[in-house]
């Protein structure tokens, strides 16, 4: 295998709904994946596969377990203590010490532009301080792939500029970025590959640009249809 | 002035001029319920993290059989520590039997049952909506366990209130395996059942006056240090999170 991720007729079920059916997907290291479809085609349970909380019903997942990978989630979790101790907590859990795990969440805050509201409540952030807290506790991490799951969904749109922004670092710096999105705009701004799901299945797999400026043929009918309602 | 009147008169008289054998009884009531609610929800708290996480063959059966145990009658755990207890039972050789330690035993298996079936709630619920993303941090099974439980304190608190009143509202486990000795293994439910048939109404009163005090304390306490904590650090978030 080469590049970080392999995936040979990945399919997951549910019960008896397929989630995910006969995917097959090759990711490199450096690469930005956008994975866009409509509500329930598959987006989140296919992260959750690359990321490896989930495990496919059939298929094989083949990934280079060398690489760090952290994962950012639609809504974050965030215990009832301060922003400092979340992300400290990320830190402390792969075996470092607690006192260097502050100090390297401090940093990772300060980073995100969350330093002057480090020791307040996670809880009482807002909606973009708590998506960038969750950026800095995987950031800090020290990824070489981070995968997001729609990371700006429900955000106001200077929240939403401020988490691109910050994607947008993390990628110039070399990380490879996996997410989900529902923006084609922010799909645009920051992947330089799209893979259009639908129904669990993958329909088109293309770089950005020819996904965008088509056409896409009669597989990817839909997918095209998809790109013509952002801008019907 | 009716019965219940001239009864709540004396009973506030025994409680003001702090009466000794009252004194004494709260005292015993106080110490039995706290010494096995620790100890029941010590082990009920881990024993509930544990199971709210936990994955294994046979868990739901379990979980149903200690969902059953939180209708046991405290008169049927009374019985069977009496027999636990009892000269010729396993546990004979203690010496425990009409004890301050019997009672403590009564009241652990009485407080577990509930302690881990409503923080086994708790933690699975909070496992459910959270627990992939620790998972995805890397916090194993107990770990998780333990920090969804650390993280659902305020709920997990008054989860300790409800034990801490069944432990010191329960008559008839600590009636059957404590003997309600005077000055030795009577609490105050035992007491207000005995005064009570003797006609002592006084007292049974004064106790029981005593007893919703202690709990409203407690809840008192509770509420006062969710809103301390609302007030402090956790916003509308915790304001509710007790209730």
């Amino acid at each position: 295998m080469s590049g970080w991720v392999q995936l040979k007729g990945v399919g997951l079920h549910y019960g008896a709904v397929a989630a995910l059916r006969g995917i097959d997907l090759r990711i490199a290291a450096g690469e930005r994946v956008a994975i866009i479809g409509a509500n329930g085609c598959g987006k989140s349970t296919l992260l959750r596969v690359l990321h490896g909380l989930l495990r496919p019903s059939t298929g094989s997942v083949l990934r280079d377990e060398a690489m760090r990978q952290a994962m950012v989630f639609q809504r974050p979790f965030a215990l009832r203590v301060s922003a400092l101790a979340n992300v400290a907590l990320a830190v402390w859990l792969r075996g470092v010490p607690w006192r260097i795990a502050k100090a390297k969440a401090l940093q990772a805050l300060a980073r995100v532009g969350l330093g002057a509201v480090a020791l307040r409540n996670a809880r009482t952030l807002s909606g973009g301080q708590l998506q960038r807290m969750a950026l800095a506790r995987a950031w800090c991490l020290g990824p070489q792939v981070m995968l997001l799951d729609e990371p700006t969904a429900s955000l106001d749109p200077h929240a939403k500029r401020e988490v691109e922004t910050l994607m947008a670092d993390f990628a110039a710096a070399g990380t490879t970025l996996v997410f989900a999105s529902h923006n084609l705009g922010q799909v645009k701004r920051l992947a330089t590959r799209v893979v259009y799901m639908e129904a669990g299945r993958v329909l088109a797999d293309l770089p950005v640009h020819a996904f965008f400026n088509g056409p896409l043929g009669e597989t990817s009918r839909e997918a095209e249809l998809f790109v013509k309602g952002e801008f019907g | 002035m009716n019965t219940f009147q001239e009864s709540l008169a004396q009973a506030a008289h025994l409680v003001a001029g702090a009466d000794p054998m009252l004194l004494s009884i709260v005292g015993r009531s106080l110490a039995v319920s706290s010494t096995s609610c620790i100890i029941g929800t010590v082990l009920g708290l881990a024993l509930g993290a544990w199971l709210g996480v936990a994955q294994f063959a046979g868990r739901g059966a379990l979980v149903t059989v200690l969902n059953t145990f939180l209708a046991v009658p405290s008169v049927v755990v009374g019985l069977v520590v009496y027999l636990l207890l009892s000269r010729s039972g396993p546990l004979g050789f203690l010496g425990w039997l009409f004890s301050f330690q019997a009672m403590v035993l009564a009241q652990v298996l009485l407080v577990l049952p509930v302690c881990t079936a409503l923080t086994r709630q708790v933690v699975q619920d909070a496992e459910a909506a959270n627990g992939e993303q620790l998972r995805s941090l890397g916090a194993s099974g107990m770990l998780r366990s333990l920090l969804l439980a650390f993280d659902e304190r305020f709920a997990l608190l008054t989860v300790l209130l409800a034990c801490f009143g069944r432990a010191i509202s329960e008559v008839g486990a600590v009636m059957i395996v404590g003997g309600n000795i005077d000055g030795y293994t009577r609490v105050m439910t035992t007491a207000i059942a005995l005064e009570t048939s003797k006609g002592d109404l006084p007292l049974a009163l004064a106790l029981g006056v005593i007893l919703l005090s202690v709990v409203l304390a407690l809840n008192a306490a509770i509420a006062l240090l969710a809103r301390w904590r609302g007030a402090h650090a956790e916003g509308i978030v915790l304001a509710g999170a007790p209730a």
